[in-house]
């Protein structure tokens, strides 16, 4: 059985006049029936872009402009959009920060979700109904009777993002997008979510792709995780490997910038600089002028090398003094 | 010892929605409203001592950014006290009125909207200072060019307007402008929940930074526990406008005694903890224009008893520097 998602030298340019904003610039992964990947990375990384890339929402100026990326042995790159629109939302389905960016605001909860069951699936609108209200009920809204008739703006933020996650599971999908759908909720309302979607994942099989920029969650939550910078995977492997023992300096920045119980009131490590403007890419190695272990040879673009039971882009890994 | 750089006594804030007119002609005619009343903040009492990092911890909604307010002068306390170096700060008058204002200085968690986006960062960091009399109109530009320096933006930049900056640059903006004007006291509203990781952890060593370099004071106010932990000496446990538990950070952290403590640290997702079962507690904060009866957490609690509607616990003491308010609090502590 092919995997769920296969990604290979996938680009995802901007052509604009200002130039080419190369957002996604060459990314390879692949997730298994079930598993959870987590897409790590600051705002520009091209993390996003990757999730649209995917369900086949990117709109002019961008493109994808090279790679491939199969869905259960699919192509998706240059599918037709009929093929793209009935896998949208019935076999994909993506769950966005902003759940208002999902739910149209003069539409009750009941009459998008029942759209949404209609167009994938020949039912009837009263079946349709019970099987909108249990997919609420699954995704803990109390009272879900009641929800159905209501409109997005009489619910909570905590409870918008549950009819988001609601609507995103109705038609049983095989691979989620979840992009940073909990950075906008308080902590115990994430916890909430981030449990739902486990369990729904759990009970569907459903492949999930959780893209954050909290290493945290995706700790708490990711069997893989990706570290993206500067439009490229630059770090990727076993979630335990990749945490405990990072391989790229980024990676190794990022995780000392957490603040956590071990380094109360210490200073915390700093990568210096800022994200590189993604118009004006430095040459070679995008991390260089970030990096305290360049040398020469980051003016060379690395090329991803697996290693360790991971694959990384650097010249000068971690890891490296250790093993040898 | 002296008195306390700053000391709050039984503050409470409340804020009224007045009937419109409409409103007003359907009470009258019988319908049933009334005005709305949101008790942001309900009988808080603090210390802050001089150098100390204070953690003002809670969910959106809780009233943390309205005391916060508070302490910083931007609202008034509808009842209770608000004293800085033990003086009543609504009793002050003229010079020492000033003094104190200018002491305590805020930021803002948007660093896109507390900057006004139509001056140049000259002015935005050197018009209030100018206007004190702490520098003068001839010496700004070079005042202005020793406060971004310590902040860590180049002065050539001073020219430009804010939205040529990125977040954690606008960011140290906003601090520098609140350094303009020689504060002692920093409140720090979600400062830093709008920036990305790497950039967060370069705008926390700077707060570390200045603390030591000015001897600064802090009310640091975050949804954020890792954060406060890493920072904060004291924590400070909001809940629906009440404080449900302080302390010491390693007390609060370690050995937290409230259920909703305890549950918030449950939630905070850490890096040591993999694939874990995120095991939350149910409900969401209640709408603080109609607050549950009793101790505001009851409906949401998994250990409540049946005092715990009827009766509000008080603050008391659970161990040396550590207080919380919960009627169970001896089987949790």
């Amino acid at each position: 059985m092919p995997n769920t998602l296969e990604v290979s030298g996938l680009k995802t340019h901007f052509l604009m006049r200002a130039g080419v904003a190369k957002a996604v610039d060459g990314v390879d992964f692949s997730i298994a029936k079930g598993e959870v990947m987590g897409l790590v990375g600051e705002s520009g990384s091209g993390k996003s872009i990757t999730g649209f890339s995917i369900i086949g929402l990117i709109d002019p100026p961008g493109r994808i402009v090279e790679g491939s990326i199969k869905f259960q042995g699919e192509e998706l790159v240059g599918a037709p959009e009929e093929r793209l629109r009935n896998l949208r939302g019935n076999r994909i389905a993506m769950i966005f920060q902003d759940p208002m960016m999902t739910l149209n605001p003069v539409l009750r909860v009941d009459t998008q979700m029942i759209e949404a069951l209609k167009a994938h699936q020949n039912i009837g609108k009263k079946e349709a109904w019970t099987k909108a209200r249990d997919t609420l009920g699954m995704v803990g809204i109390p009272a879900p009777d009641e929800r159905m008739r209501a409109y997005p703006h009489q619910l909570s933020g905590g409870m918008r993002q549950r009819v988001a996650i609601a609507i995103a599971f109705l038609n049983e999908p095989d691979l989620i997008i979840a992009d940073e759908p909990t950075t906008a909720l308080d902590v115990t309302i994430q916890g909430q979510i981030i449990h739902e979607a486990q369990n729904l994942c759990r009970r569907t099989g459903a492949s999930l792709i959780w893209i954050t920029h909290d290493l945290a969650v995706v700790a708490g939550i990711a069997d893989h995780i990706s570290v993206m910078y500067a439009g490229k995977i630059v770090e990727q492997g076993n979630i335990d490997d990749v945490i405990d023992r990072p391989a790229h300096p980024y990676t190794v920045g990022l995780l000392g910038s957490v603040p956590s119980a071990n380094n109360r009131g210490q200073r915390l490590y700093q990568i210096a600089g800022m994200t590189p403007n993604i118009l004006a890419l430095p040459k070679g190695c995008s991390f260089k002028e970030r990096c305290d272990r360049r040398t020469k040879t980051c003016e060379v673009s690395p090329e991803a090398v697996e290693r360790n039971h991971r694959t990384f882009r650097c010249h000068h890994p971690y890891f490296e003094e250790v093993e040898v | 010892m002296s008195a306390p750089l700053l000391e709050i006594r039984n503050v409470s804030k409340r804020f009224v929605k007045k009937l419109d007119v409409a409103g007003k002609i359907a009470a009258r005619l019988g319908a049933n409203i009334s005005e709305e009343t949101v008790h942001a903040v309900d009988n808080v009492s603090m210390t802050i001592n001089k150098g100390e990092v204070v953690g003002l911890v809670g969910e959106s909604g809780c009233g943390k950014s309205t005391l916060g307010r508070v302490v910083a002068g931007i609202h008034n306390p509808t009842d209770g006290q608000v004293f800085f170096e033990g003086q009543d700060i609504s009793a002050l008058e003229g010079v020492r009125k000033r003094e104190v204002t200018l002491a305590v200085q805020m930021i803002f968690q948007d660093p896109f909207a507390s900057l006004n986006q139509r001056m140049r960062v000259e002015d935005i960091i050197g018009e209030a200072p100018v206007y004190h009399g702490l520098t003068t109109r001839s010496e700004k530009s070079d005042y202005v060019d020793e406060i971004m320096e310590k902040v860590g933006l180049d002065p050539s930049l001073k020219k430009r307007y804010p939205h040529q900056f990125s977040g954690g640059q606008r960011q140290r903006i906003g601090i520098a402008r609140a350094l303009a004007v020689k504060p002692r006291f920093l409140v720090c509203d979600e400062a830093i929940a709008a920036l990305d990781v790497s950039i967060q952890a370069q705008v926390i060593n700077l707060f570390m930074d200045l603390r030591e370099e000015f001897d600064l004071t802090y009310l640091f106010i975050s949804h954020d526990l890792s954060v406060v932990e890493h920072i904060a000496d004291r924590v400070l446990i909001m809940y629906l406008g009440r404080v449900v538990e302080s302390g010491i950070t390693e007390e609060i952290f370690d050995r937290p005694v409230h259920p909703y403590t305890s549950a918030l640290l449950a939630e905070a997702p850490r890096l040591d903890q993999r694939k874990r079962e995120f095991a939350p507690i149910k409900g969401e904060i209640p709408s603080p224009l109609e607050p549950p009866s009793g101790c505001h957490f009851h409906p949401r609690c998994p250990h409540a008893i049946g005092d715990c509607s009827r009766q509000a616990p008080a603050l008391e003491v659970v161990r040396r520097n550590h207080i919380a308010a919960c009627h169970l609090r001896e089987r949790f502590g």
